[in-house]
């Protein structure tokens, strides 16, 4: 019989801990089935942050490191630079990366420090119970804006790639998002892209994954893609902003 | 043996080199630059890896992804740069990582000064980050033994799995002294890091990790790390003596405050003044049983600090408060005159006659 489809060997057997509909455990099989493809390409470490996907290190069957908050880019520049033919990556939400991590994520780009950021960006602080993120889009409710997100009072939503991609530091930056089938393998397309940068040591790459949060959002799991396609691809377009070819905003 | 006349901070840098660390992270911040500074070239020259961090918050999480891998690795600042580290220290501490973080004290509470301090005794000795945890805290008072203390740092951190802060000041960062360069550089059978993240092939994967949502697994894990704190108060108290053995009067100092400290002994001695020094050379743990040991004699202690008194408990609880503890400090980056410290004991000599 011929398997067609299974469980990444990088993955564990543990059951996610995620909430009905939301899309980490879609982008954690995308991440698994890349390593899983590098196979000769050698040994992976990865790290995991504070939020969500603080549990990372117990689903990703791999060597892992669990960091403080934000700080995932830099606990994996120490990683790296102590194992240079390791395969490494962060996985990082949009509290962790683009609030009280910005400092890191931004210098560890400017180094182009020769890892992989999977950077899941659900326009909320899901662990937490819903306040609002540095990328929570205007007139957004949440928790710690009931009234929507108001830009005068908590500013606006903070566009990482395009903010990254002004600087020379990082080799592959791209947007993409997993609100459909076919959305879900370009997104595993530019993982894979991502690891190979990382593979033939070309610098930094980052992809950032649109994501959904039903529970945070109030919104049921179906609801909830079409709200991150109708709400989220206006405000955070998807493409390449960075290859190191240098063809940017290429198709996936 | 070999003689170099070494700056403090230099003497650190180069020690790290001779114990093998290979890693480097740090921000400058005065007076400890020099530190950093000389490691931008020589780790190169030895291969090795240095990063001028954006932030101490970066260099000790930087810090944290070296540990993980099980090499040797090592951090510096000066007291409001560790004020930002003390995060990173209790995650190391957490997640029973070795690391070398060393302390060359300026003036606080605040920005504070540039001058040489020992107020920050109680951030390395009581914590200084959440959680129980503890942190082994080597005091120098010498350019030797900044050098024998970076060696001795790496040993204990790898031996404990714990992060090991060595204590110095903007004095003796900045001076220059002989330092005999000893054959002997450390463990020779340094422990094996069968835990160290390393990409998992041909065994069960690591973890490097302080989360234990569980709290029956959390107290597991703080009883753990308590039984290895019980362990290093028991092995690992030290301390040096200076004319104990029939002083009635015993002075008790670390760091610059005990160089200071023992000049004002000497001049006391000359005056007939029965005057012993015992200067900590562990902070954590505080040498308990040597001070007790010291104190069998005398009828009073004198603790000189450059700080407001902050070390002025634990000798207390190190004599079981059954003799009366005076003290003398100076603060603010100023550094006591041996003078000053012998008007001390001649006063309290006066109220003892």
């Amino acid at each position: 019989m011929k398997v067609i489809a299974k469980r990444p060997e990088s993955l564990t057997q543990q059951a996610f801990h995620y909430c009905p509909g939301c899309t980490h455990g879609i982008i954690h099989r995308l991440v698994a089935e890349v390593i899983d493809e590098l196979g000769e390409g050698g040994p992976a470490v990865g790290i995991a942050p504070v939020g969500c996907s603080v549990l990372a290190y117990e689903y990703f069957n791999l060597d892992m490191i669990q960091a403080s908050h934000g700080r995932a880019p830099a606990v994996a520049t120490g990683v790296k630079r102590a194992l240079p033919d390791c395969i490494v990556f962060t996985y990082q939400g949009d509290g962790d990366l683009a609030a009280i991590g910005l400092s890191e994520i931004v210098h560890a780009a400017l180094r182009g420090e020769n890892f992989t950021v999977i950077f899941v960006n659900n326009a909320i602080y899901g662990m937490t119970g819903g306040q609002i993120a540095p990328t929570t889009l205007p007139g957004q409710k949440t928790t710690t804006s009931p009234l929507g997100r108001d830009t005068v009072l908590s500013g606006n939503p903070i566009k990482v790639c395009e903010l990254l991609a002004t600087q020379e530091g990082p080799a592959y930056l791209s947007r993409v998002s997993v609100h459909s089938p076919a959305q879900v393998r370009r997104a595993r397309k530019a993982i894979q892209k991502a690891f190979e940068v990382q593979r033939k040591k070309q610098g930094f790459s980052l992809v950032e994954i649109l994501s959904t949060c039903p529970t945070n959002w109030g919104l049921d799991p179906l609801k909830s893609l079409e709200w991150l396609e109708k709400e989220m691809l206006p405000r955070y377009p998807l493409g390449e902003f960075r290859t190191p070819g240098g063809e940017e905003n290429g198709s996936l | 043996m070999k003689t170099r006349l070494m700056k403090g901070n230099e003497a650190v840098g180069e020690a790290a080199v001779s114990a093998g660390c290979r890693h480097y992270y740090g921000y400058p911040i005065t007076p400890q630059n020099e530190i950093p500074e000389y490691l931008s070239y020589r780790m190169p020259e030895v291969g090795g890896v240095f990063i001028q961090s954006e932030s101490e918050i970066a260099a000790i999480n930087m810090v944290y992804g070296t540990s993980s891998t099980g090499a040797r690795v090592m951090t510096s600042s000066s007291s409001p740069g560790i004020s930002l580290k003390a995060e990173g220290i209790s995650y190391l501490a957490g997640s029973e990582l070795p690391a070398v973080i060393v302390n060359m004290m300026r003036g606080g509470p605040g920005l504070g000064g540039i001058q040489p301090a020992q107020g920050d005794y109680f951030q390395a000795v009581k914590g200084g980050g959440h959680g129980d945890y503890r942190v082994i805290v080597l005091a120098a008072a010498s350019v030797q033994e900044l050098y024998t203390f970076t060696l001795l740092a790496f040993d204990l951190a790898d031996r404990y799995r714990n992060p090991v802060m060595l204590l110095g000041d903007g004095l003796l960062g900045q001076m220059m002294e002989e330092v005999e360069i000893p054959q002997d550089l450390g463990d020779d059978n340094p422990p094996g890091k069968p835990w160290a993240v390393t990409g998992c092939r041909g065994r069960g994967r690591n973890i490097i990790n302080s989360l234990y949502l569980d709290p029956h697994k959390l107290e597991a894990h703080n009883r753990k790390l308590q039984e290895k704190y019980k362990g290093i108060m028991e092995r690992e108290q030290r301390f040096q003596e200076h004319h104990t053995e029939d002083c009635e009067l015993l002075l008790v100092a670390y760091g610059t405050a005990a160089r200071v400290s023992r000049g004002a002994v000497d001049e006391a001695r000359a005056l007939g003044i029965k005057a012993g020094l015992f200067r900590p050379q562990t902070l954590w743990p505080f040498p308990n049983r040597g001070l007790k040991e010291a104190a069998r004699r005398a009828r009073a202690l004198l603790v000189v600090e450059m700080s407001s008194g902050q070390m002025v408990e634990d000798v207390n609880l190190g004599v079981q408060c059954r003799l009366p503890v005076h003290f003398y400090g100076r603060m603010g980056g100023i550094v006591p005159s041996a003078g000053e410290v012998l008007e001390e004991i001649k006063r309290i000599e006066g109220g003892l006659a």
